[in-house]
C-alpha cells in the first residue's frame, strides 16, 4: 500500500497510530452487524479524545451509523473492543454506557415532543440524584433560544431549535463524551451553520465529540479527526483539514 | 412426530372422544356433540380466515353469528299476513327512509364543498330524516306488535326452505361486516376489535328489543325444519320397521335419523367451506395475504392495497360465521337472542382457533371439534370434582353449596387459562401453520 | 317560572345524571388511556378489572358493616375503598408479572397483547363470578339523598323537583379530587414525568436511563387505583353487576378513542362527550319540552330519541363517526 505524502493515514491500522497513546474513547477492530444478520462493520476502528471533534463520514450504506451504535452498546460486536477512559465497555448495555458517562443524541426521535423543553432536559438528567438546575442553566447559556422557550412543547419548535433540545438533553447528564448521530440531517444550511457553532462550542468546554454527518465537506472543516467508511471499514484517516486537501478523497469521495 | 401423521392422528383421537361418548353416555349425546361440533368447525374456520390469514382480530363473531339465526327467521317463517296489512309496508318505507337519510347525508359530505355550512347542511338532513324516519316507522311498528302479541306480533317470514337462509345469513354478516370493516380497517389493528366488539353488542340489542322483526326476547321457537320429524317418522310403519330390524325401537331411532341428517346436512357445508379455505390458501391470493400478515409495510410497498385485502377477507370470514349462525338456529330450530352470550359465541370460538392452530384450516376444526367436546363435558366433571372434593364437608356448609352453586363459572376460568396457556407455551397451536 | 322548570327537569334528569356517568367514564377511560399510552395495547380485561376492584371493596364494606364501623352520613365502601384498591393492585400486578411482562419481552404485536387482555379478562370475569356470584349487589349506605325532590319543591316553590343523590355527589367530588391528584401526579413528580417520557419516545426514555419496568408497574398501580374508584363509583350510584361491568368496556373504550388514545385529558372530555349524548339521546324530552313550548304544541310521544336499551349504540355510533373522520380523537393522541 502507498502511502501518499500527507499525513492521511490508509486502513484500519492507521488509526490507532493517529491516535498516539490510549484515546479517551475508542472501538477499536470492531466488526459486527445486527442481530443475527451479517456483519456491517469489518475491523473499523473510532477513537476521540478531549477537546476533539472527530467526525465520522462516508458514502449512503458505508455503516457510519452503525460504527456509531456499535460504539454506543447498540449492536453486538463479534470482534473488537470498545474502552472508555481505559475501561473496557464492550459488554455493557447502551444505558449501562449512559451511566458511564456516554451522552447520544438518536438521528430520529431525539426529543419528547409532547413534553416541555425543560421537561426535556430533567428526563435527560433522569440517572442524576443531586441538583440539576446548574447544568440546565448551562444548557440554557449554550442554546438561549431554548431558554425563551422553556415551557412550550417540543415538538412545537422548529427543526434546529428541536436539535439543540436533543444536544441540549444529551449533556445533562454532564457526559464524558458527546455522541451526535447526523445532528444536521433535515435542517437548512443556515440552521446547519449555526448547529456546528454550537458544537464546536461545546467542544471547546474540553468535551470530546463523536459525531456522523452527511454533509462531508462541512464537518470536515471543522473536524478535528476524520474517519473515512467506506463498505463498513477505515477507507481513510486524519484531521479534517488534511481529509478535505487529500487527492483520492476528494476524488472518491467528495466529489472533486 | 411428523406433521403429515399427526393430523389424522389427532383427528381419530377426537373421533374416539365421540364414540366413547356414545357408548358409555349415550348415541343422542354423542351426535349432538358432534352437529355442535361440526358447526363450531365452520365457526372456527371462518375466524381463521380474519386471523390466522390476515391478523385481523374480530371480537364481535357473536354479532355475525346471531345474524345468521335471524336469517332464518327472515326466510322460514311464514309471514303474518295480518301484521303486514296492519303496518308491514310502513315500517319497510320508514326503514327505506332511514337509509335514504343516511345515503343522502353520505353523498351531501362528498359533495358538498369543506366548510362550516357542509357540516350544518348534513347535520340538519341527519336530524330531519331522523324526525321523519320516526314518525313513520314508529307507527308501524306498533301496530305491527300490536297484532296478537302472544303468538306472533312480528312481521314474520317469507315462508321458504329454511336451508335458504344459511346463504342469506352469510349475506346479513357480510352486510355488517362490511361497514365495520369499511371504518376500522386500515387504522390501528386494536380498532377493528372494539369496533367488532360494539357491533356484536348493538346487533344483539337489535334483536332483543325490535319485536317486530323476530319477537326480541319472547324469542321464535317451532322454525321449520330441513328433516322429517321424529313424530312422523315414528308413524311411518316402513321407518318402524327398518328400525327393528336393525335392532332399535323406533323412537330411538327416529331421533338419531333426524340428527344424523343432521350431521350429514352439516358435513356438506363444512367440506365445501374447507375445500374452499384450503385452495384459497394456497392460492397466489391466500399467498398473499400471507405475505400482507406477515410484513404490512413490505406488502404495502409492492403496491398491494392491504386496506382493501383485508376488507375482502374479514368480510369473507364474518360470512362464514353467519352461514354457522344460521346453521346453528336452524338445529335449534328456535331463535332466543338472549342466549347469546359473548364468552359461548365469541370467546370460545376463539380458544378454538388458537387452539387448534391459526393459519392452518384443518387445525381450526379440529380445535371446533375438540374443544366443544371439552366445554361440553368438562362441567360435569368439574362439578363432580367439586362435589368429591367438598364430599368431607356437610350438606348444608355455605362454602360447599357457593362452590357447588359456581361450577358454571369455572368454565371462564378455565377458557381464560387455556387461552393465556396456549398463548404463551404453543403459540402455533396442535396443528402448526406449514 | 315554565323556564325555571324546564332547566330544573333538564338538570334532574340529564345534566346530573350525565354529571356522575361522565365522571365514571373519565375515570374508567383514563386507565384505559394510560395503559394505551404506556404499554401500547386496548387492556379489554378493563371493564372485568373495574368489576374485580368493586368486589374486592363490596367484600371488604360488607366485613366492615358486620363489625359495626360506619362512615356517618357517607358510604362505608369509601373507608374500604383503599382497601379494594390494595386487593386489585395485587391482583394486576401479578397478571403482569404473570402473563404481560413475557410479551413485552418478546416484543411481541400489540394484537398479540389484545389477545392476552382477553384471557386475563375470562380469568377475571370467572373469578369475579365465582366469589361474588353473578347477580346484583347493593353496597351503598349511609344517606340516600343530599336534596330530596320534595324539599326542593319546597325550598323553591317551583313544581318541578329537583333531586341529588349523595351518589352522585361523591362521584363528582371523588373524581375531581382523583382527575387533580393523576395530573399533579403526571406533571409534577419526577415519576409522572418519565411515565409521560416513556409513553412519548420509549428508546429515548430507556436512552435516559428511565426504567421500564418500573414504569409499567406504577401505571399498573395506578390504573388499578383508577379502575377500582370508577367501578366503586359506578356501583354506588348504580348497582354492582359484573355483566354490566363488561358491558361498560364499550362506553370506556369509546371515550378514550373519541378522546385520542392515550391522551388523559382527551379521556376525561371523551367520557363527558359520551355520557351526555348516551343520557341526551335515550331520555325522554316530553317533560322538558312540555315546559318550554306553548299548550298548543306540547308533544304526544315521550319524544325519546332512541329506547335506552340502545344506548350503548351511542357510544357506538360515535366511535365510528370518530374513527371514520378523526382517527387520532379529538385532543391528538398517540398516532394511529
Amino acid at each position: 500500500m502507498s502511502t501518499p505524502n500527507t499525513s492521511t493515514a490508509r486502513g484500519g491500522a492507521g488509526a490507532s497510530a493517529l491516535a498516539g497513546d490510549a484515546p479517551f474513547l475508542i472501538g477499536e477492530a470492531m466488526t459486527g452487524g445486527y442481530g443475527k444478520g451479517p456483519d456491517i462493520l469489518h475491523a473499523c476502528t473510532i477513537a476521540v479524545n478531549p477537546g476533539e471533534i472527530a467526525v465520522i463520514v462516508g458514502p449512503n450504506g458505508a455503516g457510519k451509523s452503525t460504527a456509531m451504535k456499535a460504539v454506543f452498546g447498540m449492536l453486538d460486536l463479534r470482534e473488537g473492543h470498545v474502552r472508555l477512559d481505559g475501561e473496557d465497555i464492550t459488554h455493557l448495555s447502551p444505558q449501562e454506557r449512559v451511566r458511564k458517562g456516554m451522552g447520544f443524541v438518536p438521528q430520529t426521535s431525539n426529543i419528547f415532543t409532547s413534553m416541555t423543553v425543560e421537561e426535556n432536559l430533567e428526563m435527560g438528567a433522569f440517572i442524576r440524584t443531586n441538583d440539576i438546575r446548574e447544568t440546565i442553566e448551562q444548557v440554557f447559556d449554550l442554546f438561549p433560544i431554548l431558554r425563551d422557550k422553556r415551557r412550550q412543547p417540543a415538538g412545537e419548535l422548529s427543526g434546529g431549535q428541536r436539535q439543540q433540545v436533543a444536544v441540549g438533553r444529551a449533556l445533562m447528564t454532564k457526559p464524558k463524551v458527546l455522541m451526535l448521530d447526523e445532528p444536521t440531517a433535515g435542517v437548512s444550511p443556515i440552521v446547519m451553520d449555526e448547529l456546528f457553532d454550537r458544537i464546536i462550542e461545546v467542544s471547546r468546554t474540553g468535551l470530546p465529540i463523536l459525531m456522523v454527518e452527511q454533509n462531508a465537506r462541512q464537518a470536515l472543516e471543522i473536524a478535528d479527526k476524520g474517519y473515512v467508511l467506506v463498505q463498513g471499514a477505515n477507507a481513510f484517516t486524519g484531521t479534517g483539514r488534511d481529509l478535505l486537501n487529500d487527492a483520492d478523497v476528494r476524488k472518491s469521495f467528495l466529489g472533486g | 412426530m411428523s406433521t403429515s401423521l399427526k393430523t389424522p392422528l389427532l383427528f381419530a383421537v377426537v373421533a374416539a372422544m365421540i364414540i366413547a361418548t356414545g357408548q358409555m353416555q349415550s348415541w343422542n349425546t354423542a351426535l349432538q356433540i358432534l352437529n355442535f361440533g361440526l358447526i363450531s368447525a365452520i365457526m372456527a374456520l371462518g375466524v381463521n380466515l380474519q386471523w390466522g390469514f390476515a391478523g385481523l382480530f374480530n371480537v364481535g363473531i357473536m354479532g355475525f353469528v346471531a345474524l345468521g339465526g335471524l336469517a332464518t327467521v327472515i326466510v322460514s317463517m311464514p309471514p303474518t299476513t295480518e301484521a303486514w296489512s296492519a303496518g308491514g309496508l310502513r315500517i319497510l318505507l320508514g326503514l327505506a327512509m332511514g337509509a335514504a337519510t343516511i345515503v343522502a347525508g353520505i353523498l351531501l359530505w362528498a359533495r358538498l364543498p369543506r366548510g362550516r355550512m357542509r357540516g350544518l347542511v348534513v347535520a340538519a338532513v341527519l336530524v330531519l330524516g331522523f324526525a321523519l324516519f320516526r314518525m313513520v316507522f314508529d307507527g308501524g311498528v306498533s301496530a305491527v306488535e300490536a297484532v296478537n302479541p302472544a303468538s306472533t306480533g312480528y312481521l314474520g317470514g317469507l315462508g321458504l326452505p329454511i336451508l335458504l337462509a344459511w346463504p342469506l345469513g352469510g349475506v346479513l354478516a357480510a352486510g355488517a361486516a362490511w361497514i365495520i370493516g369499511k371504518t376500522a380497517l386500515g387504522l390501528r389493528s386494536d380498532y377493528l376489535a372494539i369496533a367488532t366488539l360494539g357491533i356484536a353488542e348493538i346487533i344483539i340489542a337489535v334483536m332483543k328489543n325490535e319485536d317486530w322483526l323476530a319477537r326480541g326476547v319472547k324469542n321464535v321457537i317451532g322454525l321449520p325444519r330441513p328433516l322429517p320429524y321424529e313424530v312422523d317418522l315414528q308413524q311411518d310403519p316402513g321407518f318402524a320397521a327398518t328400525a327393528t330390524s336393525l335392532g332399535l325401537d323406533p323412537v330411538t331411532a327416529s331421533t338419531l335419523y333426524v340428527k344424523l341428517g343432521y350431521s350429514a346436512l352439516f358435513t356438506v357445508v363444512l367440506v365445501v367451506l374447507l375445500v374452499l379455505a384450503q385452495r384459497a390458501l394456497h392460492s397466489p391470493w391466500g399467498r398473499m395475504m400471507r405475505a400482507i400478515r406477515d410484513n404490512e409495510v413490505a406488502a404495502e410497498a409492492m403496491g398491494k392495497d392491504v386496506t382493501r385485502r383485508h376488507l375482502q377477507i374479514f368480510i369473507l370470514g364474518s360470512a362464514v360465521c353467519g352461514i354457522a349462525g344460521a346453521m346453528m338456529t336452524t338445529l335449534d330450530s328456535q331463535l332466543t337472542p338472549g342466549a347469546y352470550q359473548p364468552l359461548r359465541f365469541t370467546f370460545l370460538i376463539w380458544v378454538m382457533v388458537i387452539v387448534g392452530g391459526s393459519g392452518n384450516n384443518l387445525g381450526s376444526v379440529l380445535g371446533g371439534f375438540l374443544i366443544w367436546f371439552l366445554w361440553v363435558q368438562v362441567e360435569p366433571v368439574g362439578l363432580w370434582a367439586l362435589e368429591l372434593l367438598t364430599s368431607g364437608m356437610a350438606e348444608d356448609n355455605a362454602l360447599r353449596m357457593h362452590l357447588i352453586d359456581s361450577a358454571a363459572h369455572m368454565r371462564l376460568l378455565t377458557m381464560g387459562v387455556v387461552l393465556l396457556l396456549v398463548l404463551r407455551f404453543s403459540p402455533k397451536g396442535l396443528l402448526p401453520e406449514k | 317560572m315554565e323556564f325555571l322548570n324546564a332547566f330544573v327537569a333538564l338538570s334532574n334528569f340529564v345534566l346530573i345524571p350525565a354529571i356522575a356517568y361522565g365522571s365514571q367514564l373519565a375515570l374508567g377511560a383514563l386507565g384505559v388511556t394510560l395503559i394505551y399510552g404506556i404499554l401500547r395495547f386496548s387492556n379489554f380485561a378493563h371493564g372485568d378489572t373495574m368489576a374485580f376492584g368493586t368486589m374486592a371493596t363490596v367484600l371488604i364494606t360488607w366485613w366492615f358493616q358486620s363489625m359495626g364501623v360506619s362512615f356517618g352520613p357517607l358510604p362505608t365502601a369509601l373507608l374500604a375503598l383503599p382497601f379494594g384498591i390494595a386487593v386489585c393492585a395485587a391482583f394486576v400486578l401479578l397478571t403482569d408479572r404473570g402473563i404481560y411482562r413475557f410479551y413485552r419481552r418478546v416484543k411481541a404485536k400489540p394484537i398479540i397483547l389484545v389477545m392476552a387482555s382477553l384471557g386475563v379478562m375470562f380469568i377475571m370475569n370467572g373469578l369475579v363470578r365465582f366469589i361474588i356470584g353473578p347477580d346484583d349487589q347493593r353496597f351503598a349506605d349511609g344517606a340516600r339523598f343530599i336534596v330530596t325532590a320534595g324539599e326542593f319543591k319546597k325550598m323553591t316553590g317551583l313544581s318541578e323537583g329537583l333531586a341529588l343523590k349523595s351518589t352522585q355527589a361523591i362521584t363528582l367530588v371523588t373524581a375531581i379530587v382523583v382527575v387533580a391528584a393523576l395530573f399533579w401526579f403526571l406533571n409534577k413528580t419526577r415519576t409522572g414525568k418519565s411515565m409521560r417520557a416513556y409513553s412519548d419516545n420509549e428508546d429515548l426514555a430507556l436512552l435516559s436511563g428511565i426504567n421500564p419496568e418500573r414504569v409499567v408497574m406504577v401505571t399498573w398501580l395506578i390504573v388499578a387505583g383508577l379502575a377500582t374508584i370508577a367501578g366503586v363509583l359506578y356501583g354506588l350510584d348504580k348497582s354492582f353487576k359484573p355483566f354490566t361491568y363488561f358491558q361498560l368496556l364499550l362506553p370506556i373504550f369509546a371515550s378514550a378513542i373519541v378522546g385520542g388514545l392515550g391522551n388523559p385529558l382527551g379521556a376525561i372530555a371523551g367520557g363527558f362527550v359520551i355520557a351526555f349524548s348516551e343520557v341526551m339521546v335515550t331520555y325522554a324530552w316530553k317533560k322538558v319540552a312540555g315546559y318550554l313550548l306553548p299548550e298548543a304544541w306540547a308533544p304526544d310521544g315521550l319524544v325519546q330519541l332512541m329506547s335506552t336499551d340502545y344506548k350503548f349504540a351511542v357510544s357506538f355510533a360515535i366511535l365510528l363517526i370518530v374513527l371514520l373522520f378523526k382517527p387520532t380523537g379529538l385532543f391528538k393522541g398517540k398516532s394511529v
